[in-house]
């Protein structure tokens, strides 16, 4: 009867490998998350796949192609191939995708960053001081009525007004996106923390005479955490998209800077002529954003108490 | 029965006086407040140093309710309450954590009083460290300690709450209301949900804990055998407010309030040949939103009287061979 005791950690990813759905998105992400890296290094620190450089001689060349002879030296990219084709001004595909990736990766991580910190900031206090009265109105109704009035305006709507107003930069948009998905996580945490608030560990830590601050961030964060994190893994997957539907219309990173959504946007012009240039960036989004759900519902499965050893 | 000799007789630890806990109930777009469920209505009661008072009443008559607001765990509406001569319900919050090391609480359900991401060590050393009593080797030492003086190994203090069974989950709760040396502690419903032979290991547990650290409980429970078995003093209540408060034997051999009499009555007598007259209560306990004017029970007695329908019942105390029996009915 010696069994290794086993933190909660262990115990998920006991859980958690054993969805094979699951694992494959999370190896599809880690080879964004190093796609990403490689792609800021390798594309605007020191120069290895230029995605700027125009080779009017050699547009719209299918994936795999080989350099015609009319490129100058200092031109020809690596490996003297186009792995994934050229564009219309004889760009090379690979590296503007791979300056996109980082653009896609970090939007979505800065934008759910934002919306979580607000959400378990603004739930937290509509859970765990909702009944103290600010004058006529509870600190409850004052955050969840503001929430309400934020999910009346249409999400997509309300950040294409925002951008239009301000210069379309890579950092507006993170900004944007963040502080208009911040309301589900908001009713998520606020639900956790009533629902805590009356269970008997967190009296059990008011009995014993624990500081307020203590109870919110050693007791009842970890235990509402979970979910949170999950819904934020699928946030980032509908950042990521949100990125790509705004750089598609043009509102979003603006060229010559490359993203996933203005290689789209630029090769839904070609789509007869030159499909990999449509073909490329939607099925990296699609696989991007699967593999996010995919980790998203393999965290769901593995925290779920049900299945877990007693 | 080695029940623990009565001390200290003169002044009690702690004394409630008058404490009410009035719910709201919010209805409407701005949810005003349209009604109060009155779930503890106007109750007193001591507790002496070192003797156990069981606090008995059917589910729903806000026996926990009182447990929680005498603590100051939920707010009470109003009242007073005395911990060692001090008014509790007069304390700022960093007097009142000072003050919560004497006053300890036992859970009813052992599945939620655990913080299932915490280990064992945690859960039962936390108080120790947060109030600065013991640190370092120190802690582990009085972990080990508490661990093995509620029956459970000392090695089990890095494991989580979901690896224990029940009985072992409720002695890792008493090791953690032990942990701070407290002189009062509040049995909800402790052993509930346990199973009958657990509850039984349990109780003689809180029975030899209170032997030797002298310390006193309010037993609240539904079960009457348990209470029978345990306290020195039983309150029963009845609708929010306590109805009979008496001495354990005298009050099972004289009942003297028709709803004690009542659930006297209709607690099972564990011997078949045994016929007692079956004096069952008609109908349904009152809503304590909207409780009955006068005395909270006169929808239901046997004995009613038409004064008992306008007229609160006052407190009388009936003495004898010593022992004081306090009623709040108009029969006696």
């Amino acid at each position: 009867m010696t069994v290794q005791p086993k933190t909660p950690l262990q115990e998920f990813w006991r859980l958690f490998k054993k969805d094979k759905l699951a694992i494959s998105g999370l190896v599809i992400l880690t080879l964004l998350i190093i796609a990403a890296l490689a792609g800021k290094m390798l594309t605007e620190w020191m120069i290895i796949f230029d995605p700027a450089t125009v080779r009017l001689v050699d547009k719209f060349l299918p994936p795999l192609s080989s350099i015609s002879e009319h490129v100058p030296i200092e031109d020809i990219p690596r490996f003297g191939v186009y792995l994934l084709g050229t564009d219309e001004l004889g760009r090379d595909v690979f590296a503007r995708m791979l300056q996109g990736s980082f653009v896609s990766l970090s939007i979505g991580f800065v934008a759910v960053g934002i919306s979580t910190f607000i959400g378990i900031l603004l739930g937290g206090l509509a859970g765990f001081y909702g009944n103290v009265r600010l004058g006529f109105i509870t600190v409850d109704t004052l955050i969840m009525r503001f929430t309400d009035v934020m999910l009346c305006f249409p999400t997509f709507f309300l950040i294409l007004t925002v951008v239009a107003l301000l210069p379309p930069s890579i950092y507006n948009i993170m900004i944007i996106i963040g502080i208009t998905s911040w309301m589900g996580t908001t009713r998520f945490v606020r639900a956790e923390f009533l629902a805590l608030r009356e269970q008997d560990f967190v009296i059990a830590a008011k009995a014993v005479g624990l500081p307020e601050w203590r109870i919110i961030f050693l007791h009842m964060v970890p235990n509402a955490i979970a979910p949170v994190l999950i819904s934020a893994i699928i946030g980032v997957a509908t950042a990521i998209l949100t990125e790509s539907a705004l750089s598609f219309l043009g509102f979003g990173v603006q060229p010559p800077y490359a993203t996933w959504g203005n290689i789209l946007a630029d090769g839904k012009n070609f789509i007869f002529d030159a499909p990999w240039l449509f073909f490329i960036p939607g099925i990296a989004i699609l696989f991007v954003v699967l593999a996010f759900n995919l980790v998203g519902e393999g965290m769901r499965e593995a925290l779920n108490p049900k299945l877990r050893r007693r | 029965m080695n029940k623990t000799t009565l001390q200290n007789k003169t002044t009690p630890l702690l004394t409630v006086k008058n404490l009410k806990k009035h719910f709201p109930v919010r209805s409407g777009f701005f949810s005003h407040i349209s009604a109060w469920v009155k779930a503890v209505d106007d109750i007193s009661f001591d507790v002496y140093a070192g003797e156990t008072l069981g606090l008995v009443g059917e589910s729903g008559c806000g026996k926990t309710t009182a447990g929680r607001a005498l603590l100051r765990l939920i707010e009470p509406t109003s009242g007073e309450v005395y911990f060692d001569n001090k008014n509790l319900l007069k304390m700022k919050a960093t007097e009142l954590r000072q003050i919560r090391r004497q006053m300890q609480v036992i859970f009813q359900d052992p599945y939620s009083s655990l913080n299932p991401r915490m280990t064992i060590g945690n859960i039962v050393g936390e108080a120790l460290k947060v109030h600065e009593i013991a640190t370092g080797e120190a802690l582990k030492h009085r972990l080990e300690e508490l661990l093995d003086r509620v029956g459970l190994s000392p090695s089990y203090h890095s494991r989580y709450p979901h690896e224990f069974s029940g009985g072992q989950r409720q002695r890792i709760g008493i090791a953690r209301a032990l942990a701070l040396n407290p002189t009062f502690i509040v049995c909800d419903e402790a052993v509930s949900a346990l199973d009958v032979s657990i509850q039984a290991q349990i109780i003689n547990l809180l029975r030899d804990l209170q032997a030797e650290y002298h310390l006193a409980y309010l037993f609240i429970s539904h079960d009457l055998n348990v209470v029978q078995h345990i306290a020195d003093r039983i309150a029963v209540m009845y609708l929010g407010k306590i109805v009979e408060i008496a001495p354990a034997d005298t009050l099972f051999k004289s009942p003297k309030h028709p709803y004690t009499q009542a659930l006297i009555a209709a607690n099972p007598i564990p011997d078949p040949d045994i016929k007692h007259e079956a004096k069952l209560l008609e109908g349904d306990v009152p809503s304590p939103v909207n409780p009955p004017s006068g005395c909270p029970f006169h929808t239901r007695c046997p004995s009613v009287m038409d004064k008992c329908k306008h007229i609160k019942p006052p407190l009388t105390e009936i003495k004898k061979e010593g022992k004081s029996q306090i009623v709040w009915c108009h029969l006696h």
